[in-house]
């Protein structure tokens, strides 16, 4: 067994109370590719970010190659050889492959920069790992894939001992995954460079690591070798299978009894390139629908087509009876459909503005500018909503970005509820706030469904999808692969295999 | 529930206004303390109101108006740049119809002429609005080019003259009469305020403009039309500034196209950030964005008062707008008080992670 | 070793997107080449070398600021300041040498100096404390206004300095007027080595092609660990020296100081710049494209002139529309290259 080249010691990470980070270790050691695994907020970013120099750890210990050191920055750590590939390109696309690849380290003649020279180098190096491409054109007239390559090459060229390569293949299509993935492995064979992957995508994952480590919630769950760990396993280490401390929900299936008429929502073969692939989808009035599925899976890009956040590129969507053409969040607003984005600080609420007028956009915005929602009108639904939803503090004058997660989604929930939707939409509504708020939400959904709305709920939890769903649809690297219709499918256990089985049988 | 209501919003909107105006408090009591009380105290002479505060509001009307507009502009996170020039395409053109009618004096040639001068400026703004919303090109160029061709434009309109409107035309009230011993100006800046503020405080436009400013992205997914209230509100913008474009010529009697209004577009951006409104958008302040342009008015008087030169107007201003500038930056404040604080690190480390967290 | 070669050819339609970078320069050179044709065909006289010539020598000012300018837009920021700066400066070379009676290489010196560092020290506030480069530069534009007419209110007059007679010095070329040549003066040579020089340090140092990249993503250049806060404030710097050193040859041009010349300077900069291809929102452009700018500006002014009953307004709303027009094509290549790489 070799020596570790990076050794990473109960680290700790605070973000303002909040802990990020709880004493994870993390191995890796050279000429291996080690993935670090885990969900949402399980702490990957933030380790990778700690061993890259943006963040500073508060606690714990770093060596590299034995020896304790600690960056103050990016540019430290490209300096001891620890180099990063982002998710998005970071490279310019106004300039050639050739300048995009030595940067800062152009040759020159004097004072001036030896663009033959120049060329004549980035066509060896990229020559040496096998990419053929012409160096003087513009990076912009690349594909994005080629793009993520010629940023490795660059990485590379920095004399990395340690690459890492954050999401890299998120935005890529399978030819080009595979040809990145190529590269990796030539990488770790000929040159012996150490590379941290982090993909959700499980299949990439299994066909190029060595081993993983797996985070959630901070915590490290355990480092193990890919082969020793079968996909099943490492998805229940990765959710988690202890049931939160949450009551349990009476599950009133009686109140969803109107499942046999036209369905009120209609998605037929609705898809969208590079987002999702094209599915099909029927909510019934009443009905309950989870989106269920790792990170990336596709669930987000799911519900945004019907909201008319995205627009589909191919496929038909109808609604209550009737076809849905050029749809947009005002038009589907107007026919009754809400959606809650996942993002609520950068998509749902606008900040500045108060908890009363955060809950009124919506529905203002659907009587146009000039028709004010009569004062005594807008104070009474919104205490309303404050009450019906427990939303603290109680102030419609307080800015709402003064409030806690919680009672933001609950005031963004107040928002769709008040223009009384036929379909709401829920995108992780409950990822990040504490567990009463939790609950609340949860309640909200069975009552409303109870009342005959259509609700679509997106989640990471799926002890939280089983117990709200009457159908669960399935996702996994952006597909659609089923949806479990009957009261037995409705378990984790369940989800997770036709995870595992990746949709193949019906 | 009503009273709290007001309570909270007199809070937010008084901690937002308190320092415009303690400086213009300050201003004033150093005009007092120099020129003594009549500096701020009217007298009414040859039945108008006259004295040397009546006659900075007198003369900030004009800015005033063209800072209502931009305030409105900035909120949705644009600028307009072109203020100025649409003020002299204003008063070229009410002045060219004027002195191209028969009797100068008609009623009927002044109405058309104050109508055909706003009606351009509208459609000016609207144009600037489409630009924006429609065609998505940053505020900032799209209104770029008419602050470069707009001054053209508007000595096309006079043939390269300065057009001068007789004194007797009932015209030359628009600058320089008053009703009921008020200035005119002052009456329609008053109007035009208070217009404004029931435009957009009564309906629901002020709260989709900072909505539309704030989070854009979230105005979106709202179902916020924000391209048609993009428009609405340069036009806004352009119809303010040729209000004021006619408010000056009135008040000279004639169109400068080169220096009529020149750099006012500077002058009401500052006193919109004078008056709180952040450049970045969202919550919008006209009250405030009023007091900056009094605080700007007053500041070119008191200058003269305390014994310095005219020319130190520029100079000043200048100070003044790299003070604001500097007190608005994070970085800035962050900067200064560092020594103040005990733990400099932590603050500091906060933006930093924010912006690689993108 | 079994290696495989990844190959990856610009498709058709991507090999257009690396042309449409040169799409603004050509439709500026074609619209120079067609406005000085159109000027021959219908002018006598027009197409004598000293027209061209004269473009030269009436704009050599204005060709430095715009290349200063060229700079700042090319890495994303602008700078309104240039106007006054460059008022400033000729008002300075004015009193210092009639007033305070300095020897006039000094004060020239003198100039450039303070122009460089108030370009620094503009450019550190605008990185350091991420002020908006519109508003920190508006600074610039009423404080040199202002410290310009607190000098004098009125022309001043440096015909008495027998150094500023060299920057109307010339050079005959090709036997002169007379004989079909034309005359340059030295001033001219300036403006034109300044293109020589911005030309070369854009396309072949460093810091040149970090002002492209800075321009282009500046996260980006970041995390590429390129000195983003000398290249941001570096181009303010040169935005600066080159508004101090068009202050000087516009005091060798007039050998006088007048407090209010120059106003809107920068826009006419600005507008040439874009003119001349380079993308308002930064990253993509030519500094030979902003030389073209220029020219197209001065030949607008030389036709109104030939016309003889036309007025100069007419060159600042042809302007404006040209702008319009750069900049609605500028917008839809970069829509078009969107649509085709999603």
């Amino acid at each position: 067994m070799s020596a570790a080249l990076v050794s990473m010691t109960g680290i700790v990470k605070d973000f303002t109370g909040v802990r990020a980070l709880d004493g994870v270790d993390f191995t890796l050691r050279p000429g291996e590719i080690h993935a670090v695994m885990g969900e949402n907020g399980a702490g990957k970013s933030t380790l990778i970010k700690v061993l890259t120099g943006v963040h500073a750890h508060d606690a714990g210990e770093i060596l590299l190659d034995g020896k304790p050191v600690r960056f103050n920055s990016p540019g430290a750590a490209q300096a001891a050889g620890i180099a990063t590939v982002y998710q998005e390109v970071n490279l310019t696309e106004n300039l050639s492959v050739a300048e995009n690849l030595l940067a800062g380290r152009e040759p020159r003649l004097g004072p001036f920069i030896n663009f033959r020279a120049m060329r004549r180098k980035a066509k060896a190096l990229l020559d040496d790992l096998g990419i053929d491409l012409n160096v003087a054109a513009p990076l912009s007239s690349y594909s994005i894939a080629m793009q993520q390559l010629v940023a490795i090459a660059r990485a590379v060229d920095i004399d990395a001992k340690v690459l890492i390569l954050d999401e890299p293949t998120s935005s890529l299509d399978r030819d080009e995954v595979a040809v990145l993935l190529g590269l990796m492995r030539r990488l770790a064979a000929e040159r012996g460079t150490a590379m941290v992957f982090i993909s959700h995508f499980l299949e990439q994952v299994y066909d190029i690591c060595d081993r993983m480590t797996v985070l959630r919630n901070g915590k490290l769950v355990g480092e193990w070798a890919t082969a020793d760990l079968p996909e099943s396993e490492l998805i229940g280490h990765m959710l988690g299978r202890e049931a939160a401390a949450l009551e349990q929900l009476e599950r009133s299936v009686a109140g969803h009894e109107v499942a046999d008429e036209a369905p009120l929502l209609s998605a037929k073969g609705l898809g969208r390139k590079g987002s999702i692939a094209p599915y099909d989808l029927d909510v019934r009035r009443g009905e309950v629908v989870g989106l269920a599925g790792l990170l990336g899976s596709g669930r987000t890009e799911t519900v945004r087509l019907i909201a008319g956040a995205d627009r589909a590129d191919s496929g038909s969507l109808s609604f209550d009876g009737a076809k849905v053409a050029g749809h947009n969040p005002r038009t589907a607003a107007a026919r009754g459909i809400a959606f809650c984005p996942e993002n609520r600080k950068t998509e749902g609420l606008v900040g500045d503005l108060t908890v009363a007028e955060n809950m009124i956009l919506a529905m203002q915005a659907a009587r146009g500018w000039a028709r004010t929602i009569p004062q005594s009108q807008r104070n009474r639904v919104v205490a309303e909503f404050i009450d019906k939803l427990g939303i603290r503090p109680g102030d419609p004058d307080m800015p709402v970005k003064n409030l806690s997660g919680g009672n933001q989604q609950k005031v963004l929930l107040a928002r769709w509820m008040l223009i009384e939707p036929k379909l709401l939409i829920l995108d992780e509504p409950t990822r990040g706030i504490d567990v009463g708020a939790k609950a609340d939400i949860q309640k909200l959904v069975a009552e409303l469904s109870g009342e005959g709305m259509a609700v679509l709920f997106v989640s990471a939890e799926l002890d939280e999808v089983t117990r709200l769903s009457d159908r669960i649809a399935v996702l996994r690297d952006r597909e659609l692969i089923s949806v479990l219709e009957s009261e037995a499918d409705m378990t984790t256990e369940r989800i997770v295999d036709t995870i595992v089985a990746g949709g193949g049988s019906e | 529930m009503n009273n709290a209501l007001n309570r909270v919003l007199a809070n937010q909107y008084a901690r937002r206004l308190m320092w415009p105006v303690l400086v213009l408090l300050v201003l004033i009591a150093v005009n007092i303390a120099v020129t003594g009380f009549d500096f701020i105290w009217p007298h009414v002479s040859d039945g108008r109101l006259s004295g040397a505060f009546v006659n900075i509001l007198r003369r900030s009307a004009p800015l005033l108006l063209i800072a209502l507009g931009m305030t409105l502009v900035i909120a949705t996170k644009g600028i307009d740049l072109s203020v100025g020039a649409v003020y002299a395409i204003g008063a070229a053109i009410a002045c060219q119809t004027i002195i191209d009618g028969t009797d100068q004096s008609a009623a009927g040639l002044i109405f058309r002429a104050v109508a055909i001068a706003l009606v351009a400026t509208a459609v000016i703004g609207a144009w600037n609005g489409t630009m924006v919303a429609y065609f998505g090109i940053q505020p900032i160029v799209a209104t770029l080019i008419l602050m470069i061709a707009g001054r053209g434009i508007a000595q096309l309109v006079t043939g390269g003259q300065i057009p001068k409107v007789q004194d007797s035309s009932p015209f030359t009230e628009l600058g320089r009469g008053e009703i009921l011993t008020v200035p005119v100006p002052i009456w329609i800046a008053a109007a035009v305020f208070a217009a404004l503020v029931l435009l957009t405080r009564r309906t629901a436009l002020g709260m989709l403009l900072e909505a539309v400013g704030g989070n854009p992205e979230a105005s979106r997914l709202a179902g916020i039309r924000s391209k048609g209230i993009t428009v609405l509100v340069y036009l806004v913008c352009g119809l303010c500034a040729g209000l004021a474009g006619l408010i000056g010529a009135a008040n000279l009697g004639s169109a400068d196209a080169n220096n009529g209004g020149l750099w006012i577009e500077l002058d009401a951006i500052l006193a919109v950030v004078i008056g709180g409104t952040s450049l970045l958008g969202g919550r919008f302040y006209l009250l405030g964005t009023a007091i900056g342009v009094v605080i700007i008015g007053t500041l070119g008087d008191t200058i003269i008062n305390i014994g310095l030169s005219d020319q130190w107007q520029f100079t000043v201003k200048a100070i003044v707008v790299f003070i604001v500038a500097l007190l608005q930056s994070p970085e800035f404040r962050a900067w200064v008080f560092k020594p103040f604080k005990r733990r400099p690190a932590a603050p500091a480390a906060a933006p930093a992670e924010e912006v690689l967290a993108k | 070793m079994s290696t495989q070669t990844l190959t990856e050819r610009p498709a058709r339609s991507t090999l257009f997107d690396g042309m449409t970078r040169y799409i603004p320069i050509g439709a500026t050179v074609a619209l120079l080449l067609a406005l000085y044709f159109g000027g021959v065909a219908n002018y006598r006289n027009f197409d004598k070398p000293q027209v061209i010539a004269n473009l030269f020598i009436d704009n050599a000012p204005l060709l430095v600021i715009a290349v200063g300018m060229t700079f700042v837009i090319l890495s994303g920021g602008i700078d309104l300041s240039v106007g006054s700066v460059m008022a400033f400066s000729t008002m300075t070379c004015a009193w210092l040498t009639v007033e305070a009676g300095l020897s006039a290489p000094l004060v020239v010196a003198l100039v450039l100096v303070f122009g460089t560092g108030w370009g620094l020290l503009i450019g550190a506030v605008i990185h350091y404390f991420n002020v908006q480069p519109f508003i920190a530069t508006l600074v610039g534009l009423f404080l040199f206004r202002g410290l310009t007419l607190q000098i004098s209110t009125s022309d001043m007059s440096m015909r008495e300095v027998k150094f500023f007679q060299w920057g109307m010095t010339h050079v005959e070329v090709g036997g002169g007027i007379r004989q079909g040549g034309f005359w340059l003066p030295y001033l001219s040579f300036a403006a034109i080595a300044v293109v020589a020089v911005a030309f070369v340090v854009l396309h072949y140092t460093r810091f040149g092609r970090g002002v492209y990249a800075v321009g282009g993503n500046e996260q980006s250049a970041l995390l590429m660990g390129l000195p983003v806060a000398r290249t941001k404030i570096g181009v303010y710097v040169v935005s600066g020296f080159c508004a101090s050193l068009a202050g000087v040859l516009a005091a060798f041009a007039t050998k006088s100081a007048d407090p209010l010349r120059h106003v809107g300077a920068e826009l006419d900069a600005i507008a040439a710049v874009v003119i001349g291809g380079t993308l308002l929102t930064g990253g993509a452009g030519f500094v030979l494209g902003t030389l073209a700018g220029v020219m197209v500006w001065g030949l607008l002014n030389t036709l109104i002139q030939f016309q003889g009953n036309l007025s100069s307004w007419w060159a600042r709303i042809v302007m404006g529309v040209l702008l319009l027009a750069f900049i609605l094509l500028q917008r839809g290549l970069a829509r078009s290259g969107e649509k085709r790489r999603t």
